[in-house]
């Protein structure tokens, strides 16, 4: 039996290496897990079973060949909006459901070249809108910790992967919080890099000026060996970025910043003292904490539901049930089939952010809503900017309360949209940030893990590395 | 305010059939989204009109794979094909 529960990317490298076990031993032993608990938890849309194990035993080779990197051989989940050629993804979407991914995204060819296998395509909020995967029009992905309780979303199905060891990483991707919010209601890393950093080439797009691609771990250390085997500038992404643009200074000993009066807006009481436990634990370590202000943060969340929208209305126009997708005849003329392709293709929250986009976009609104939208965006970013000139990292709760019930929030679109208050910003600032596991809250008879976020300048990801390790003891 | 009818029309524009039903649920949830994120209109006095610090990309306007590689990888997934044309219905009458 393969320890699961304890392997790391650099743990399953030597034990392959070394004999212990073969990477189709590895990957089947995931495959296992799948089989016995995803129709309770609905965390895979689809398993790829017979090319996961011939990519394993490719794996295997490359290790007889001496070819092997840290990645060959590690078996990864994939967001059902990473576009996987010859394979399914359809991004948690009726319109999708049948697409087949005609080209590999750029962050499946760099896991092909390092060897790395690819289990399946997990569950999602649909296209990506939502923050607890109720939006799937799959179903919805149950919590590990307590079944009756939400994933988090978007990334919730590949959250729960890795938090019940049914893939040892996964990838999810970030446009509000949706790898670090899962992550933190499911006990795992959710990390979102800087933007830019990885190509969104071959990711089904949803805010174009938000959305990055970002790991979903077990452990600090599997992140930061997953970005940098998917990070890199690419011909095929016009806004992304090669490494080596800003110097990389290590502090000898690093400042958190802490807004302590914006963590004042209704955060769960037990997480404010989770919060400070951490903090506490953080001053112990040696690290200095500073009070600092962003007075402008707290408008994060209107902008987001401004901007992402905005940009959720123009590049979900594609779906015109024609090119690909569902296709559903109207009757009389080429504009019913658009009408009725998507009216019944997309559901409800999607409806929401096509018509709220479309207002916002639209002539007489578009200088009140998008355009002053835009401004403040600037105000948060350069909040941050001044921040950063006092501290390395600043700190936050991950979420304002642990994982909610099934059901609980559907209801009330805006109280749904405020789990990204904590998030957002890092989003709207281009920021790279992390969520790290702080322990956990008894509720109702389950445990419900809890996370902190540490958000860095523009590509200190090493920084969110050195003190996200140093957190969790790796 | 938000009205049904212009909900309506949105979602005409957007392309998206929606029974009256969706509209008057759509209408009360717009509305108090809309309500919700206009707290930004209290963010006044100058926010300065900085150019942006991004610029384009381009690159040289050159075909960069040989005519036919994607067709039948892309037309497999239309709905409705004749030969190597997407089929649609009859726009002009």
């Amino acid at each position: 039996m393969i320890d699961l529960k304890n392997l790391t990317i650099k743990k399953a490298h030597e034990s392959i290496k070394n004999g212990d076990f073969t990477a189709v031993e590895l990957t089947e032993a995931y495959l296992e897990v799948i089989k016995q608990k995803n129709s309770e938890l609905n965390i895979y849309l689809e398993v790829f079973e017979n090319d996961a194990l011939k990519q394993a035993e490719e794996a295997n080779q490359r290790f007889k060949d001496g070819t092997a990197v840290e990645m060959t051989g590690i078996p990864v989940a994939l967001k059902d909006n990473i576009l996987y050629e010859a394979h399914v993804a359809s991004a948690g979407s009726k319109i999708l459901e049948n697409y087949i991914a005609t080209y590999d995204s750029t962050v499946v060819k760099k896991l092909k070249t390092a060897g790395a296998v690819i289990l399946g395509r997990t569950n999602m909020d649909e296209f990506a809108m939502g923050v607890s995967t109720e939006n799937s029009a799959f179903g919805v992905t149950k919590n590990p910790h307590d079944t009756k309780r939400v994933p988090g979303g978007s990334s919730g199905g590949s959250t729960a992967a890795v938090a019940i060891n049914s893939a040892l990483v996964a990838l999810g991707s970030d446009t509000g919080g949706s790898c670090r919010q899962p992550a933190a209601f499911c006990g795992v890393v959710g990390f979102k890099p800087t933007y830019g950093s990885i190509s969104r080439h071959g990711l089904i797009a949803m805010g174009s000026s938000l959305d990055i691609i970002g790991p979903i771990t077990n452990s600090v250390s599997d992140a930061e060996v997953l970005f940098n085997t998917i990070k890199g500038e690419d011909a095929m992404d016009s806004t992304s970025i090669s490494q080596n643009t800003e110097n990389k200074k290590q502090s000898s000993k690093m400042v958190i910043g802490i807004p302590r009066e914006f963590l004042s807006i209704g955060v769960d009481e037990r997480i404010l003292s989770n919060f400070n436990e951490s903090v506490s634990k953080l001053e112990s370590m040696g690290y200095e904490i500073k009070d600092i202000k962003l007075p402008n943060v707290k408008y994060t969340v209107p902008v987001y539901y401004i901007i992402s929208p905005a940009e959720v209305s123009s590049n979900l126009a594609r779906f015109d049930g024609i090119k690909y997708g569902l296709h559903i005849d109207g009757g009389g003329n080429l504009l019913e089939d658009y009408l009725k392709s998507r009216g019944s293709g997309f559901g409800p929250e999607v409806k929401r952010r096509i018509i709220l986009g479309t207002y916002v976009l639209s002539s007489g609104y578009h200088d009140a809503y998008y355009n002053k939208a835009m401004a403040v965006r600037e105000l948060i970013t350069e909040d941050y900017r001044k921040a950063f000139e006092e501290v390395d990292v600043i700190l936050t709760p991950t979420t304002t309360g642990p994982a909610f019930k099934i059901g609980e929030k559907v209801n009330d679109p805006v109280k749904m949209y405020l789990e990204d208050i904590f998030t957002g910003p890092a989003n709207i600032a281009g920021l790279p940030a992390i969520s790290v596991p702080s322990g956990f809250v008894d509720e109702e008879g389950s445990k419900l893990p809890l996370g902190i976020q540490f958000i860095a300048r523009h590509q200190r990801e090493d920084m969110l590395f050195e003190i996200g390790k140093k957190f969790l003891n790796e | 305010m938000i009205t049904r009818e212009e909900i309506k029309n949105l979602a005409s524009l957007a392309r998206i059939e929606v029974t009256d039903l969706e509209a008057e649920k759509l209408t009360k949830e717009v509305l108090a989204i809309l309500d919700y994120v206009d707290q930004i209109q209290e963010v006044t006095g100058v926010i300065e009109n900085k150019v942006s610090e991004h610029r384009n990309v381009m690159r040289d306007d050159v075909v960069t794979n040989s005519s036919g590689l994607y067709t039948e990888k892309l037309l497999s997934n239309a709905p409705s094909r004749e030969g190597n044309y997407l089929k649609v219905k009859k726009i002009l009458g």
